[in-house]
């Protein structure tokens, strides 16, 4: 094995940073392209725009980056925002007058009971994620669906100022996002600096070494997974702000969006490396191309064909620069 | 003691069967029969390359893409004026190329297949738009399109399911008693030990994803057949039904283990508990949570039998 | 081994591709279909225990919600039994399993909103013979395979009004852009088409319909193709969407934005849902027909079918229980009647 020094680490370090400043060059360019064509997409409202679709999606995307640094998967985030939407949007319509902290709070708790299901069957029964969480996905969607037998909540069921929180900004900056970067900041700190942070690194590289090493694997899996939820209820709650019309089909497929975001943002699909930033990075990334297609009066139908190259493109990419720094590894010890 | 939970699948399955026949009216009808083993025919279709390719230690997640491509290009080359022998050819090779590219990136690049076939899951959806876009062609002649759910005469049981028993008998053939068949249960166990040994890893698996890929777009032209439509959206959610009647069917996510039978017996267990609770009035929403029930339950039960003898061996 | 296979392949195409065979221009043969048959009888008994099942485009829209319990209502009122079913995606596959389903448990009538004309005239055929009688509403099939087709109001009225409204609005000047629904829902492709030909009017020629685009009913991608739109269109002055989501989502997302009062916007959309935006100016009106007749007037056509009052052909007519007495039309389509125009003097008597 190659002795890894602080030079080594450093080198890591750059790496990664650089594939992450590569993101926000490619958003950049994109941007630019867009603008130059109509001048009108860097304005206020087009940016506030881009941010406040950004959001949800930014913070589904740091919870997913968690889970998948594990080595694990979470492919029932849709499902679960989908159902803590409508569940607040059902508590609104009940206590019309109740205070949206509490209703965040609420929502929270649903989505952490969900991904505390998800945590439990993974961690407990040792069962892959990838099919655990995709009989969770149908599990809450029907769950969803019979709750709300055909109902849908308008925006006119909701209290306005819920919905003002939706899309009021402050300082220029809409509090949807302001949200969503406190959520990037907090995860952000927790993967560096603290301990059960950095072990959800070591689970996912090398899981055996790690329960060797003391982590309780078992338990930091399971938190994993109900922090998740937990997002993935935020993410439902801001969801019923921002849309104000509320049914069962809210959020279907925006697993594969949260997916794509991730791996598009450089957290390695088998665990180990990456950080919430890239992947915030990946979901602006995916929002602007987005709004730039329709823009650019690109065929909307091109949209998803770009998502899936971007993916692989990716995952190539990815791929290309952990074979390029091993090499170096592996060279600088032999030097 | 041999493949305790084929039998356990199996045994459920008859026992479902039974139990509906008596219970809900109009199941146990060769109409009936004949509707289901239909509904089922692309799943049971895909259902047979996925099985190799899981257990060979990977996934392909892009196969219901690849049928909904497959649909389109068919409309496509049909409103080009083509002829349907000459798009029944063309259009698996094309779903062979499809599949080769999922290999390439596999094989050649070394890219984990989960992330790779849910990049082709986007890009060949998205393709099948930019192709046929918003339309649907539906202007397909009689003859072929009841031709395709016409039953052989005497039967209930549609032709095309007679074609996917035989294609099963092949795969099921190749898996069991080839030493290709072999050799996936050897890559899916331990990969570098199965290179060791002689066995070609990196070509076997590119040529499961032609397989997978050639199959789905046949699945793909029984289904347009079958609706008498082709449209991009063809087939969208179909591939989790796949994994999860494969999963069901007692084959291990981790590769290694499970066995055709087993699969085929999946499929048709949530095909018959789908479509007796649809006669029985169940809702939809019922019915997914089942098939997510169904799904998580595959996979705990035998970890719990796997953990079980563990408990037993660490209680004094 | 790979070599060789080419050649081969090759070979097989090129000669498949020169042999001929069945192509597009070759002529189509498109099956028997069961045609109205048999004569109808005006005074049979309205037939009671009759097993009227309907199947919308999925069963978590809430327009098909309100419009499924006035066929409740009116299979209520006929004694029958009522059922609701279909897919929880508006997905054009799903509906057949469903079709297959009730043709086995023996259902008299068929009550569904096609998600496209064609993909389940298959088992629609299949059900027919096995002795259902199929009405569509909303959204029709190819015509072969139903036997009468409730339409809420006639396409070229629902057209002419809702090309009326964003007239009226944007001052008969300026760019258009239409937000509907799925690509290929059979209702809105037909409006469509027909407010492109009504837009080539001499009144209208002034107005430009820029683009159409799809917000697949669904709130959320109504809503961002909504911003699309206007981002690229920066000088668009009105939107027509004539689908009840994509008009709330779209009003929703001007409410909140500057372009509130300045893109006008008119649509098909449902009291409840866009009440507060004509009270916050948003929008100065839109149109809608109440759904809730309109399933009810599905089940007592589909009710008239089974009881031999109707056999679909056009002249026919029939009672629909409160609604009053209707008469069978071209193609077998009987129409609701005119759409309603909501604005701020109307919206409050109406909840639905």
């Amino acid at each position: 094995m190659t002795a890894v020094t602080a030079p080594k680490v450093r080198q890591a370090r750059n790496l990664r940073i650089g594939r992450e400043v590569g993101i926000v060059v490619a958003m950049v360019l994109l941007l630019a392209a867009t603008a130059i064509r109509n001048p009108g997409f860097l304005g206020a409202q087009s940016l506030r725009d881009l941010l406040l679709g950004s959001a949800i999606l930014v913070v589904l995307a740091v919870g997913q980056t968690m889970v998948v640094i594990t080595r694990n998967v979470d492919l029932s985030v849709g499902s679960i925002l989908g159902l803590v939407a409508f569940a607040t949007g059902k508590l609104f319509v009940a206590q019309p007058g109740l205070p949206i902290v509490l209703a965040v709070l609420a929502g929270i708790g649903l989505g952490v009971v969900c991904g505390a299901l998800n945590g439990g069957l993974v961690a407990v029964a040792q069962v892959p994620s990838l099919v655990i969480t995709l009989g969770t996905l149908y599990v809450f969607r029907g769950v969803d669906y019979a709750w709300a037998a055909g109902q849908q909540i308008n925006a006119a069921d909701m209290p306005p100022g819920f919905l003002r929180f939706g899309s009021a900004t402050v300082l220029g900056i809409p509090w949807l996002a302001v949200v969503a970067a406190v959520v990037l900041i907090a995860a952000g700190l927790f993967l560096r600096s603290y301990r059960s942070g950095r072990d959800l690194y070591a689970i996912g590289s090398q899981p055996a070494a790690a329960t060797l090493s003391g982590i309780p694997v078992g338990r930091r899996v399971f938190a994993v997974f109900a922090v998740n939820g937990a997002l993935a209820g935020l993410a439902g709650v801001l969801y019923a702000a921002r849309f104000g019309t509320v049914d069962a089909t809210a959020g279907t497929g925006l697993e594969l969006q949260v997916v794509a975001a991730v791996v598009v943002g450089g957290v390695a699909i088998f665990g180990g490396s990456g950080s919430v930033w890239g992947a915030a990075l990946g979901a602006l990334l995916l929002t602007t191309i987005g709004s730039s297609l329709a823009v650019l009066r690109i065929n909307p139908f091109w949209q998803q064909a770009v998502v899936g190259a971007l993916i692989l493109a990716a995952i190539g990419l990815d791929r290309l620069l952990a074979v390029r720094m091993a090499r170096r590894l592996r060279g600088r010890s032999h030097a | 003691m041999r493949k305790p939970w084929e039998i356990t699948i199996v045994a459920a399955l008859l026992v479902f069967i039974l139990v509906a026949s008596i219970s809900v009216d109009g199941f146990a009808t060769g109409r009936n029969w004949g509707f289901l083993l239909l509904d089922l025919a692309p799943i049971a279709l895909i259902a047979l390359p996925m099985t190799l390719i899981v257990i060979a230690g990977e996934i392909d997640l892009s196969v219901a893409s690849i049928l909904g491509l497959s649909s389109a290009i068919m409309g496509q080359l049909w409103l080009a004026g083509l002829s349907l022998q000459l798009i029944v050819v063309l259009v698996p090779l094309i779903g062979a190329l499809l599949g080769a590219v999922n290999g390439l990136f596999v094989t050649r690049f070394g890219l984990p297949s989960l992330a790779v076939t849910i990049g082709t899951l986007a890009l060949y959806r998205g393709l099948a738009f930019v192709v046929l876009g918003d339309r649907a062609v539906a202007d397909f002649p009689f003859g072929w399109t009841g031709g395709s759910i016409r039953t052989i005469p005497g039967t209930p049981i549609p032709w095309a399911v007679l074609l996917i028993a035989v294609l099963a008998g092949v795969f099921a053939l190749v898996l069991h008693f080839t030493p290709i068949g072999r050799g996936l249960y050897a890559i899916g166990n331990n990969a570098e030990a199965a290179a060791y040994a002689g066995i070609s890893v990196g070509r076997t698996k590119f040529w499961l994803y032609v397989v997978s890929g050639a199959v789905s777009a046949l699945a793909g032209i029984l289904w347009t057949l079958r609706y008498a439509s082709a449209r991009a959206d063809n087939g969208t959610g179909l591939e989790l039904q796949v994994v999860a009647a494969v999963l069901l069917g007692g084959v291990s996510i981790f590769g290694g283990r499970g066995t055709l039978a087993g699969v085929l017996a999946g499929v048709l267990l949530l095909g018959t508990v789908r479509n007796a609770l649809q006669l029985a009035d169940v809702s939809t929403d019922t019915l997914t949570v089942v098939t997510g029930v169904l799904l998580i339950l595959s996979v705990v039960a035998p970890a719990l039998t796997r953990l079980t003898p563990r408990l037993r061996k660490a209680s004094p | 081994m790979k070599p060789r296979f080419v050649p081969l392949a090759l070979a097989v195409v090129l000669a498949l591709a020169g042999c001929g065979g069945t192509t597009r221009d070759s002529g189509n043969d498109s099956g028997a279909a069961p045609q109205a048959s048999g004569q109808a009888d005006p005074n049979a008994p309205l037939k009671t225990g009759l097993k009227i099942s309907f199947l919308p485009k999925q069963v978590n829209n809430p327009y098909f919600t309100v419009s499924d319990n006035g066929g409740k209502a009116a299979v209520t009122e006929l004694k029958g039994e009522y059922k609701e079913v279909g897919p929880s995606d508006a997905n054009a596959s799903s509906q057949v399993s469903y079709i297959n389903t009730l043709s086995q448990q023996q259902t008299d009538v068929i009550v569904t909103a096609a998600n496209d004309p064609n993909a389940i005239c298959g088992a629609l055929q299949q059900a027919r013979t096995a002795g259902a009688k199929v009405v569509t509403f909303d959204s029709d099939t190819n015509p072969q395979c139903r036997d009468l087709f409730v339409n809420q109001a006639t396409s070229e009225g629902i057209a002419q009004n809702q090309v009326k409204l964003i007239s009226d609005q944007i001052g008969g000047t300026g760019k258009i852009a239409i937000l509907s629904a799925t690509p290929n829902a059979t209702n809105q492709n037909t409006w469509i088409e027909l407010m492109k030909k009504e837009l080539q009017k001499p009144e209208y020629s002034k107005i430009q319909l820029v683009t159409t685009a799809y917000g697949n009913d669904d709130d959320q991608k109504s809503f961002t193709e909504t911003q699309g739109l206007l981002r690229s269109y920066p000088d668009l002055k009105g939107i027509i969407s004539p689908t009840t989501v994509g008009v709330a989502a779209a009003a929703r997302y001007l409410s909140g934005s500057q372009y509130k009062g300045k893109v006008a916007l008119t649509g098909l959309g449902t009291p409840n849902q866009m009440r507060q935006f004509i009270k916050d100016g948003t929008v100065k009106n839109f149109a809608l027909w109440n759904p809730a007749d309109l399933g009810y007037l599905a089940a007592y056509a589909g009710a008239a079918l089974a009881s031999g009052q109707i056999t679909g052909k056009a002249g026919e007519k029939f009672k629909a229980g409160k609604l009053g007495e209707y008469t069978i039309g071209d193609q077998s389509v009987v129409v609701l009647g005119p759409p309603t125009v909501f604005d701020a003097n109307n919206i409050d008597q109406f909840d639905f």
